[in-house]
């Protein structure tokens, strides 16, 4: 138990050098693109006057290491400070649609999860059935349309034709729960149908592998039934690679959703960063890939301790 | 005039009965200029608006870094919810007139160089303020000085002096006379705000004395406004409240149009509009107004310093076939200047310019530039469709001997790095509303977006003559020789003006005369427009 706290400990201080080189890289990449806030935002409009105003009051004459280093102070005590463009507090601009995000996220991986699963579990139980592979195609197929499109195709069935589910995903912090959810509905199912074939192709192919193993041979001979070997014998030593493959498509969950909050007009946290770094809003960019690097890292975290936790050998290494 | 116009005005607003209209009009001598909502086409929907009910619009524009400030108002959808929440002392009515708001009657002397404004009385802000020729003064001000970085900073910058005559009349003096100085006040940036002790206004708490106060302000997301009932025209409005919502891909406005989940949307896609106008429970809004693409040519750069090399590739390009495949027809052919059917002195007798591979060799002769080879900048930046116009354009202009090379340049920073930077490009234009702000804009020769560098003398001398000139006809004149000047002459090809389209359900009610200078009826939909069910 002891090593499993030390390794959380030694993963949590690693994250935060992660964060600090994210920090750094997204910075000098928003400093590298052509323009500043000041030409992004008055666009046509700008003049050398009102661009010198603008500069000035927003501090952006200054150097940018003088405006790096300032940030990071500033976020050391908690303070993610203000948008360049309107001037309101980024906590304040972040946090409803941090919290749009994650529910968007965790409805899609309810669904998604569980079912993706269940279907690998079965699709390596029934192997080489029709089941397994009309279940490979489809999920196949489902990846490797753009997510626009399935989006489109879900809209146009659903929403334009049966008229069960809405087009539009406007909620705000007051929509009720219910409402919340018929309305989230298409674009987490979108979601669920991009993520889905990763997840469930890792399953059956981890189960797979460890069927051909002499323990499960050995259980064979001993007469159990197939699903009971599976689930009771093949599936605690397939954990730890379906954890990894699920920790990651949760994070995509939460940090590459920008094209299906469009098509939805989801108001999350992608549309947010897409706006900030078209605008050279450089403290919200940096606050978001913050966001989105600790999701990473906390995902990546858990999924390891998961991995180990389950996995007795992983636990007690020699 | 300007007593017609109010008459206009208060016609429209039902103070007014067209008897008495007619009658009142006779005594002003009035025939040619009478407002077309006496003699328009019928209505499409000629029940009469009903009022209350809520109306949802999407927009194509609106950002999560928008702000409440007028003077960064930069989209459509932050200038329509600037006309919903606020008012200002003129608006340019749905038939082009400029009309009263919060300045009751105008009067300029001395070459249109002073001004005075008589403010209405008894108007009441969101705040229960009541407003006076000193909260107009406060406004202003916030718009000049070296500190501004508003759009209007132009306008403000050019008084000399702004002063309060009492509560409620204004004077404004300018540097230099301008006749449009009333239609210049029209303009989105200039809202009026309550002012606070210190003479200052909060630009940002969106409170102001509009139609509709502010109820919810998401960027980027949604924007909701709920009626003022203490507004002081608060009778002429149909709806009880409405909401803005930004939906920036044109599918998804699309969808949420024909599933009924907005009842009125900006900007549709000219490739799929044909399918959208089939259906029935939609009906397509389009107007055509002034705004337009532009190639400027740098005047100051070889080859385009030679007015013949510009002629040349003037002729060189087919407008009509630009028209039909880039705006699939859903716009019109442009002469070279920026003057559109929404200004009042478009040139009329002036030629069109056509597709003329021919002359365009003769020019190129001339100027013995025959075999020239030009670079055009492009990217999807300046316009949607610019890409495919500058491939139009190499095979137009290859029939007149002159090879284009294209430069796709990236969407990212193009109005920084590209735009009056490179030679020859591709630029777009909402348009002004008056014909001295569309040209001290980008085409007299101090202006600070001349993209195409030219000075003729002889455009900037009418300018200033033209500006001050209070007759109306000789204004005319002047702003033709102008255009004339810049057709022949300047340095940008103007090839297409580009419509307004929108649309709504069959559950709105729209007015007989649609404003053409803006998306959205003039960006006044919510003012304008009714739920009939």
């Amino acid at each position: 138990m002891l090593s499993i706290i030390r390794l959380i400990l030694e993963r949590l201080g690693l994250g935060v050098l992660v964060l600090f080189a994210v920090s750094l890289i997204i910075f000098l990449g928003v400093e590298l693109l052509p323009g500043d806030l000041c030409q992004a935002l008055q666009g046509q409009s700008a003049t050398e006057s009102t661009l010198a105003a603008c500069r000035k009051e927003l501090g952006l004459e200054q150097s940018a290491p003088t405006r790096y280093f300032h940030w990071l102070a500033n976020i050391a005590q908690g303070d993610f400070g203000k948008s360049l463009a309107n001037g309101r507090e980024i906590s304040e601009l972040i946090g409803v649609r941090l919290a749009n995000t994650f529910f968007l996220a965790l409805v899609a991986a309810v669904i998604a999860v569980p079912l993706s699963l269940i279907l690998g579990i079965l699709a390596a139980l029934y192997r080489n059935s029709w089941f397994d592979r009309s279940i490979n195609v489809l999920t196949l197929a489902s990846i490797s349309f753009p997510e626009f499109f399935v989006a489109y195709i879900l809209i146009l069935v659903f929403s334009v034709q049966l008229g069960w589910f809405p087009s539009l995903s406007d909620v705000s912090p007051d929509t009720p729960l219910l409402e919340r959810l018929h309305k989230v509905f298409l674009p987490a199912l979108t979601l669920t149908l991009v993520v889905m074939a990763h997840m469930m192709r890792m399953t059956r192919a981890a189960i797979i592998n460890l069927m051909a193993s002499p323990y499960i041979e050995m259980a064979q001979f001993k007469g159990l039934s197939r699903s009971h070997i599976i689930i009771h014998h093949a599936l605690p030593n397939a954990w730890a690679p379906i954890v990894n493959v699920v920790a990651l498509n949760l994070a995509y969950l939460i940090v590459g959703v920008v094209i299906v909050e469009v098509v939805f007009v989801y108001p999350g946290l992608g549309q947010l960063i897409v706006d900030s770094v078209q605008k050279r809003d450089i403290p919200v960019v940096q606050a978001c890939s913050i966001i989105f690097a600790a999701t990473y890292v906390l995902l990546n975290l858990t999924a390891d301790i998961l991995s180990i936790a389950t996995n007795p050998r992983l636990l007690h290494p020699k | 005039m300007t007593d017609l116009k109010q008459l206009d005005l208060d016609l429209r607003a039902g103070r007014l009965s067209r008897r008495d209209f007619l009658k009142a009009a006779a005594l002003f001598g009035l025939s040619a200029a009478a407002p077309s909502v006496l003699f328009g086409k019928p209505a499409y929907a000629a029940s009469e608006p009903k009022k209350g009910g809520h109306l949802k619009i999407g927009t194509g524009h609106g950002s999560t870094t928008d702000s409440l400030d007028p003077a960064t108002y930069e989209n459509n959808c932050m200038q329509s919810v600037g006309k919903t929440i606020h008012n200002y002392l003129t608006q340019v009515a749905a038939n082009g007139q400029l009309g009263s708001e919060l300045a009751e009657t105008w009067e300029a002397s001395e070459g249109a160089k002073k001004w005075v404004f008589k403010l209405r009385q008894g108007v009441e802000f969101h705040n229960g303020q009541k407003m006076t020729a000193n909260d107009v003064i406060a406004s202003f001000k916030h718009h000049g000085g070296a500190d501004s970085k508003s759009g209007a900073k132009v306008i403000v910058d050019a008084f000399s002096d702004l002063q309060a005559d009492g509560d409620h009349t204004l004077l404004i003096t300018l540097k230099e006379g301008n006749a449009d100085l009333p239609y210049q006040l029209s303009d989105y940036h200039l809202a009026v705000m309550p002012a606070n002790a210190e003479g200052k206004i909060d630009a940002k708490s969106g409170i102001g004395c509009g139609y509709y106060k502010l109820k919810n302000f998401e960027p980027g997301v949604k924007t909701s406004v709920e009626k003022f009932a203490n507004h002081w025209n608060a009778g002429t409005v149909h709806l009880d409240s409405a909401e803005f919502i930004t939906i920036a891909d044109v599918t998804a406005r699309v969808n949420a149009l024909t599933t009924g989940e907005i009842d009125a949307a900006d900007r549709m896609d000219v490739k799929t509009l044909h399918l959208l106008a089939r259906n029935k429970n939609v009906r397509v809004i389009e107007t055509s107004g002034n705004a337009h693409y532009s190639m400027p040519m740098r005047c100051d750069t070889d080859p385009y310093k030679s007015a013949d090399v510009r002629l040349a590739l003037k002729y060189a390009v087919d407008r009509n076939a630009m028209l039909e495949t880039v705006l699939r027809g859903h716009g019109y052919v442009g002469n070279d200047h920026p003057i559109g059917r929404a200004n009042r002195y478009l040139a009329k007798d002036l030629p069109q310019r056509a597709y003329d591979p021919e002359k365009a060799k003769f020019h190129l002769k001339k100027a013995g530039a025959e075999g020239l080879k030009v670079q055009l900048s492009t990217s999807d930046a300046a316009f949607a469709g610019a890409v495919d116009a500058a491939v139009l354009y190499k095979e137009h202009a290859a029939k007149a001997g002159i090879e284009v090379e294209i430069i796709r340049e990236p969407s990212d920073g193009y109005w920084s790095n590209v735009w009056m930077k490179k030679p020859f490009c591709f630029c777009y234009w909402g348009g002004r509303p008056t014909e001295d702000w569309a040209f001290s804009t980008a085409y007299a020769a101090d202006a600070e977006w001349n993209d195409t560098v030219w000075k003729n003398e002889k455009f900037n001398q009418l300018l200033l003559a033209a500006r001050a000139e209070l007759d109306e006809a000789k204004r005319a004149t002047m702003y033709a020789e102008m255009q004339m000047l810049l057709s022949e002459d300047g340095g940008t090809i103007i090839p297409i003006f580009n419509n307004y389209i929108g649309a709504v359900t069959d559950k709105v009610g729209t007015p007989e005369v649609i404003a053409n200078d803006w998306d959205l009826d003039g960006q006044r939909a919510v003012l304008r427009w009714w739920k009939t069910a």
